[in-house]
């Protein structure tokens, strides 16, 4: 892999550079969290851990139109821009690689691949926070799935190119970037060193396939699914949750029909019922075991790693403290003191109701 | 996906691989009629000529299309036909929801838009040369007749053939005159029967389909056996297969889940690791002892 430098006085005129290919969209603070939003460079926040919904917006919209209904016929309807997409850290590369293996094999998926083509990923080096554990799930760096990678050391990048888009792009601000020196390898080593010595979470999570396998009946289950609020959170900010739902408006103005493709979540309630109301999935302990065994066990099977890149986003977004951590920790038999205490107090809380 | 059943040529299920997989193609019923009280055939035709007989013949029985209609949405439903009688597909809906409702509305050349075909099908070629064993229940026969009349257009392929089909009544069943004359040809073993008879006139057995295997005479070291029914009937036909000691992964069923896309990618269908929609809706017996909730 090539690698050059950018010095920071730098990063601005490096960014509006890069916004000759497209829209230029990135992390911003908004409230107390951050979003990828379309902004000048100078307002890309640097220090963002982590989006509240991960870049696969760009990929599966929330929702789109797929298909047009007209005069007895349905024609493909695409909305695609060009967009360089600046400040996705190692954990949502790898995020995105998975989606691309997913989108890309048996039916390839054309809403994607036209997405995924007109965009330059400019990803971003971080420093983890309290809820990071890309440690643990062997994501912590990335190789492959972005264009270009920024490594932050302070007063200068390092630019990674990682792909031919990548480096043809990098022609459009060829005069603002360096090569590297022996003192800038030193600083990235130190660097690494120090991110490596950062993260708090520790936990088993290799064995998490085996572990719950031998959990398939485990009454864990039970306990999760009396305290999860089928709200779907978990599985719209998870950045490998790639499943969706498909249905037809119709304008009455025009009587065209547009068919809809928008995020779906299988933690909600219809998401197994079939026509005649039969639901193969009617309690929520069984939605719940679904997402995780399919998520940590299934696409093991699949594609030789399990689907949790270890982002944090459902352990700071499930209001009643279900994620991957406590999940594990439960099965691990090791329950985390503030859930397991959360469980109780709402369980007394239904009996002070009654 | 397809490996598990052994190495047989793959059929192709993918026509033409830079067209959109989600826009559906018209197609016209030409024939619609009641099968029983709330089921219908209905035999469709792909408008456009130059396709017609390329989807048609480009299928595996046990393979389904999404149907839909504008507005009503978009389901899925197995082939009733076989890929040897190309020209047309047929399907047999029953009325339950928003979609069959509005397709019960639609009369002869009216159109309806189809995807597909898609699923993985009965694994045909490495049926050859084996004895067959169908046992169908109610609805169930849709999928069924499928691979019967591929088997029945093959006949010199195959060793004996058992077809056992059970319905609650006489006038639940599909294709009862169909069957009715299939019972009266030598060259394979067709049995009827029903839960009960309210008419008083049902000339064959009654009692649940297990019943009929006092009938059944095959050679279980080379059988491949088929059910395709109610969830209830899976448990008591399956055991009877075992009896007879034919293997696991001789067994094999069609199943029925949700599903949006036919493409592994909606995930409505997941079940444990498998999209019913790309691994099934056919699977082994071991598939069903092996990924927990299958059925």
């Amino acid at each position: 892999m090539r690698v050059f430098k950018l010095k920071r006085d730098n990063f601005i005129p490096f960014m509006k550079g890069l916004g000759k290919f497209g829209e230029l969209w990135g992390p911003v603070k908004k409230g107390d969290h951050h979003v990828y939003a379309q902004a000048s460079p100078e307002q890309f926040d640097l220090k963002a851990i982590r989006t509240i919904v991960p870049a696969k917006k760009f990929f599966l919209p929330k929702k789109s139109t797929i298909l047009k209904f007209k005069n007895n016929e349905w024609t493909e309807h695409f909305d695609v821009k060009k967009r360089v997409i600046f400040g996705l850290h190692p954990c949502d590369i790898h995020a995105l690689n998975i989606y691309h293996k997913f989108y890309t094999r048996l039916y390839p998926d054309p809403y994607y691949l036209k997405n995924r083509e007109a965009t330059l990923i400019v990803g971003l080096s971080c420093l983890p926070d309290e809820h990071c554990f890309c440690n643990l799930t062997d994501t912590e760096t990335v190789n492959e799935g972005f264009d270009l990678f920024l490594t932050d050391l302070e007063d200068r990048f390092l630019v990674w190119i990682g792909s031919p888009k990548g480096d043809e792009v990098l022609k459009l601000v060829k005069d603002l970037i360096e090569e590297t020196t022996q003192e800038d390898i030193d600083e990235y080593v130190a660097w690494r060193k120090k991110r490596r010595s950062m993260f708090q979470v520790s936990l088993d999570l290799e064995g998490m396939p085996e572990i719950l396998t031998f959990n398939y009946d485990s009454p864990i289950w039970e306990e999760m699914g009396d305290a999860c609020l089928s709200c779907g959170t978990c599985t719209m900010v998870c950045p490998t949750c790639t499943c969706f739902d498909i249905e037809d408006e119709y304008d009455i103005r025009t009587d065209e029909m547009d068919r809809q493709r928008f995020w779906y979540s299988c933690v909600f309630r219809e998401y197994s019922m079939v026509a005649g109301g039969h639901n193969f999935r009617e309690a929520r302990s069984e939605r719940l075991k679904l997402w995780y065994t399919h998520k940590l066990v299934g696409f093991m099977s699949e594609y030789g790693s399990p689907a949790c890149v270890g982002c944090g986003r459902c352990v700071v977004s499930c209001p009643v403290d279900i994620n991957v951590l406590t999940v594990a920790k439960a099965l691990l038999k090791e329950k985390p003191d503030a859930f397991w205490a959360r469980m109780a107090s709402l369980k007394n809380m239904e009996v002070e109701h009654a | 996906m397809l490996e598990r059943h052994g190495s047989y040529p793959e059929v192709s299920t993918e026509k033409e691989k830079n067209e959109n997989p989600y826009v559906p193609e018209r197609a016209r019923i030409v024939r619609k009629f009641d099968l029983t009280k709330d089921v219908r055939f209905f035999q469709v035709r792909i408008c456009d000529p130059d396709k017609v007989m390329t989807w048609t013949t480009n299928y595996k029985p046990g393979q389904f299309m999404m149907i839909s209609l504008p507005n009503a949405g978009e389901a899925p439903f197995s082939i009733t036909s076989s890929p040897t009688r190309p020209g047309l597909f047929e399907f047999c809906i029953r009325k339950v929801g928003k979609l069959t409702s509005k397709l019960f509305e639609l009369r002869e050349n009216d159109f309806i838009w189809l995807r597909g075909p898609f699923g993985n099908g009965f694994p045909v070629e490495m049926m050859h040369g084996k004895d067959l064993l169908f046992v169908a229940g109610g609805l169930g026969a849709a999928p069924l007749r499928s691979v019967l009349l591929y088997a029945l257009d093959y006949r010199d392929r195959f060793g004996k053939i058992f077809y056992l089909y059970g319905a609650k009544t006489p006038d639940d069943m599909l294709f009862r005159e169909e069957f009715f004359r299939m019972k009266e040809r030598e060259d394979f073993e067709c049995y009827l029967t029903v839960d009960a008879d309210p008419t008083g006139l049902w000339p064959f057995d009654i009692g649940v389909v297990t019943t009929l295997f006092k009938y059944v005479d095959i050679d279980a070291s080379n059988t491949v056996a088929v059910v395709c029914g109610p969830p209830v009937m899976y448990k008591y036909v399956v055991d009877e297969f075992l009896k007879l000691g034919i293997p696991d992964d001789h067994i094999f069923m069609t199943l029925e889940r949700k599903m949006k896309c036919g493409m592994g990618k909606c995930g409505q269908c997941v079940v444990g690791h498998k999209y019913t929609c790309v691994d099934g809706p056919v699977f082994t017996l071991w598939d069903v002892k092996n990924i927990r909730s299958l059925i």
